[in-house]
């Protein structure tokens, strides 16, 4: 789950609750009890995420049905 | 499914039965496995398959009687297929020879065989080959017996030769000139004090003539007396079969046979096991495979150009192409489903049994057990009526009782229903001006979500025709639920829906889908349920039934009315009224297949529910007339024409019905909606609370498509924008100036991208994810 596809070629994106822009950050993901830890943008003041689509429809979905099958 | 119940479906299924000639040959020869090389042309693989079974292929493919060719499937069409010649084939065309048998390791015990006919020359290889020290006394100068009354023509000396060469390889002493007998040489008794075990193939002589020296019983005409099934004789040492059993009529196949199942004895008793146990399937049989012969044409066997040499390898090749390779695969044939997975019930009821056994590791079958449409279709056309729906809808509810199900699986189905049952859809009334209902209508929640005015219509023709009060009830009868295994939900809806009739004066239900016809039978086996297609069949139809019908159309049955005549032929009845010309699909009735949303297949599998699908539209060119709204709707998006039975009979707006495609996910929300505020408003006269101004939202085609793909509804974007706009929580994309937001009902997480025009919306994607990210500064 460290691949997000987004780090080098994502446009600036922006918080605008608190106008700052989005940073590489640490973040946990959960799903049926199993939690990972993955590298996503977030604001670094009120900590909102961002989920690219293509992880969002690839890697993510592939671990969700992985979970789904145990 | 329990392991007995398991092992009770999969010995249900045929398909692993042996073919015909198979089951018919006394030693079981794989016949249909050594054509199939030999139509690849594999004659070295065909020459192992034989050889696997038989210890001396040359000798047997040219003496052998071959029951097998009178049992073949072939022969019920023109003549059986030349089985012995092709075999025979494999040994004079193979590039090897026959192969060393796997020698498990050398035992101590000693078995003497007297006699070297073929059923001796059996019992020592199979002995041997499982590690007995093994000697054959023969009174002749040379092995073979009988073997060496064939003429040369049939089988030469040096065929011969070459196959006993086995007895080297197999380290089987051979003594020569060695007469076990009471004149001379040595007695029974002598032979008997030297080994553990004997097996007599003495062939067809009789023991006063043949005076072996025997100790053991013989009747009066001179012959030993063998327990049938053991080969045993009255001393428990020794064996016989073969030739002398069966006197002149010889049969070299059953020779060997006998040799080698008084070889199976022999083994049994040196190792102190029971001689009787598991042996009903020994020599020939009655198979219970069934295979179709529908449709082949008759094509005589291939000729021979020399009868002494035996068919060339291009004759050979082309009789095998004649071989049926028997399999029954009746329902992977029908069922795109079954074909996708490359297998059939036996295996499958294997996969299912250990996917719900398994305790740790991946549940690999969970995605195939979601993948059927619970058609019942592999029945209708199954030999022995195996239904992988009730295999599958079992596998289902266990599931979900272990909490094994995946969430994912029918969730969208799931909320689907929910939606149809809560207030926005779900409504029970008397017809206006009625206290009591001798009917009500249940349209079902896919029928008004396809095609709400035609509700409104029909519900108006049954005021007028039914009378007594015809009562009116939204919702969804349970059938998502029934499909998803989810027992308890479906019970609540049955037992909600029992209780508004129960509280309506126990009214006949009258359905206008066939699922809920069914369900309703199924589970509430004391209400009078009948379908609105009956009663047009049997009363007058409206006057705005058409009149400009179609040239030609045919009718594609549901899957779920498949048993039930009465609705099938209601709908054919209905046609002939309209004066519209039928043609029938090939597979209809009881055989017609599900069009792909039956057990919820195309929301698990749409890659398997596009097959499905595809192979019902491909069959015919003809309009198709459905009596389900969700059969119209899936053909119609597949670019079908399809019209309802009720297309013809209550016009839609379109000019032509045949070509509209149905409505997306979130309109037949939208439209159940707006049909339960229509009836309010003009059946009951009932004044709607004001509908607050939507949201508005701008969605281009392309985005449509996109969302109805990735199942996302219109109701869950607004959520995401409203929660986005009031709270304020969203991120601006710098490259395009869109906002992108994101929201969690429930279990799903919705992400948009859209920006603003004033006050409308334009959405310009959407994607979700069930994993849950946790958000905030806490670390």
């Amino acid at each position: 789950m460290s691949e997000n596809g987004i780090a080098s070629s994502a446009p600036a994106l922006t918080c605008t609750k608190c106008n700052i822009e989005l940073f590489l950050g640490k973040v946990t993901v959960s799903y049926l009890g199993s939690e990972f830890p993955v590298d996503l943008l977030k604001c670094p003041v009120c900590g909102t995420v961002f989920v690219p689509e293509d992880l969002a429809l690839g890697k993510m979905l592939q671990v969700e049905q992985a979970l789904e099958d145990k | 499914m329990d392991h007995q119940r398991a092992k009770e479906r999969e010995n249900q299924c045929i398909q692993e039965q042996p073919p015909k000639c198979m089951a018919a040959c006394p030693v079981h020869v794989d016949a249909r496995a050594m054509i199939d090389c030999v139509r690849r042309g594999d004659y070295r693989a065909g020459l192992a398959i034989f050889n696997k079974t038989v210890p001396f292929p040359g000798i047997i493919a040219r003496v052998c009687d071959h029951p097998c060719q009178t049992a073949c499937k072939r022969a019920e069409i023109d003549e059986a297929i030349m089985i012995n010649a092709i075999e025979k084939a494999c040994a004079d065309h193979s590039d090897s020879d026959a192969k060393k048998p796997f020698m498990l390791p050398k035992k101590e015990k000693r078995v003497a065989v007297v006699g070297s006919g073929l059923s001796g020359l059996t019992a020592a290889a199979d002995l041997a080959a499982k590690g007995y020290r093994v000697s054959i006394f023969e009174a002749a100068d040379r092995p073979g017996g009988r073997l060496r009354e064939f003429g040369a023509e049939t089988l030469l000396s040096d065929a011969i030769e070459k196959d006993l060469s086995l007895l080297n390889v197999l380290d089987i002493s051979l003594h020569l000139d060695s007469p076990v007998s009471n004149q001379g040489g040595q007695t029974l008794d002598s032979v008997l004090d030297e080994f553990d075990a004997v097996y007599l193939g003495i062939g067809p002589a009789t023991v006063e003539s043949s005076s072996h020296g025997l100790t053991i019983s013989a009747s009066a005409d001179g012959l030993i007396a063998i327990t049938p099934l053991t080969y045993s004789t009255s001393n428990e040492k020794v064996f016989a079969g073969g030739g002398h059993r069966y006197g002149h009529d010889y049969s070299p196949i059953t020779s060997m046979m006998d040799g080698r199942l008084a070889a199976v004895s022999i083994d049994r008793f040196l190792q102190g096991a029971s001689l009787t146990a598991n042996r009903d399937l020994e020599g020939p049989f009655d198979t219970r495979l069934y295979t179709s012969i529908e449709g082949i044409s008759p094509e005589p066997a291939t000729p021979m150009a020399n009868r002494i040499e035996g068919y060339t390898q291009e004759e050979a090749e082309a009789e095998a192409r004649r071989c049926l390779n028997c399999q029954c695969l009746e329902c992977v044939k029908v069922c795109e489903y079954l074909a996708h997975y490359k297998s059939y019930p036996k295996r499958y009821v294997r996969e299912i049994y250990n996917n719900d056994a398994i305790i740790m590791g991946s549940h690999n079958a969970n995605r195939m057990i979601n993948t059927c449409a619970l058609c019942s279709l592999c029945k209708a056309v199954c030999p022995v009526d195996l239904d992988m729906a009730e295999i599958c809808l079992d596998a289902r509810q266990s599931m979900v009782d272990k909490r094994k199900m995946p969430p994912s699986a029918h969730d969208f189905a799931l909320r689907d229903m929910a939606f149809s049952n809560s207030d926005s859809f779900a409504l029970a009334r008397h017809e206006p001006g009625h206290e009591t209902s001798s009917a009500v209508f249940f349209p079902g929640c896919q029928l008004s979500a396809s095609s709400p005015e035609q509700v409104t219509q029909i519900y108006e023709y049954l005021r007028r025709n039914v009378g007594g009060g015809v009562g009116l009830v939204l919702g969804c009868c349970g059938a998502p639920a029934d499909w998803a295994g989810e027992k308890a939900l479906t019970d609540a809806a049955i037992s909600a829906f029992a209780d508004t009739l129960k509280e309506m004066g126990s009214p006949k239900i009258i359905t206008a889908c066939s699922s809920c016809l069914r369900l309703f039978r199924n589970h509430l086996p004391d209400a009078q349920v009948e379908s609105v297609q009956t009663l047009l069949a049997m009363n007058p139809l409206p006057e705005s039934a058409s009149t400009k019908i179609p040239a030609h159309v045919t009718i594609h049955d549901a899957c779920a009315s498949r048993h039930d005549n009465v609705v099938q032929d209601s709908v054919r009845s209905i046609l002939g009224k309209l004066g519209v010309k039928v043609s029938e699909l090939t597979d209809n009735r009881h055989l017609s297949p599900c069009c792909s949303y039956g057990g919820l297949m195309s929301f698990v599998n749409s890659e398997v529910a596009e097959k499905v699908v595809r192979r019902r539209v491909d069959e015919s060119d003809a309009d198709y007339i459905t009596y389900c709204a969700m059969c119209r709707d899936n053909f119609a998006a597949r670019g079908k024409r399809a019209m309802h039975i009720f297309d013809l009979i209550w016009l839609p707006a379109e000019t032509d019905p045949a070509a509209r495609k149905g409505p997306g996910y979130s309109m037949r929300h939208e439209n159940r909606a707006r049909l339960k505020l229509h009836m309010l408003n003009n059946v009951w006269n009932e004044k709607t609370a004001e509908e607050e101004e939507p949201m508005k939202l701008s969605i281009s085609p392309d985005v449509s498509e996109l969302l109805e793909t990735r199942m996302i509804l219109i109701e869950d974007i607004r959520k995401v924008i409203a929660h986005a706009e009031s709270a304020g929580q969203k991120l601006l994309d710098g490259k395009t100036g869109h906002s992108i937001a994101h929201y969690r009902p429930v279990s799903v997480t919705y992400w948009v991208e859209y920006s603003s025009d004033g006050d409308e919306f334009i959405i310009h994607n959407a994607y979700s994810h069930r994993m849950e990210v946790i958000e905030g500064l806490s670390k």
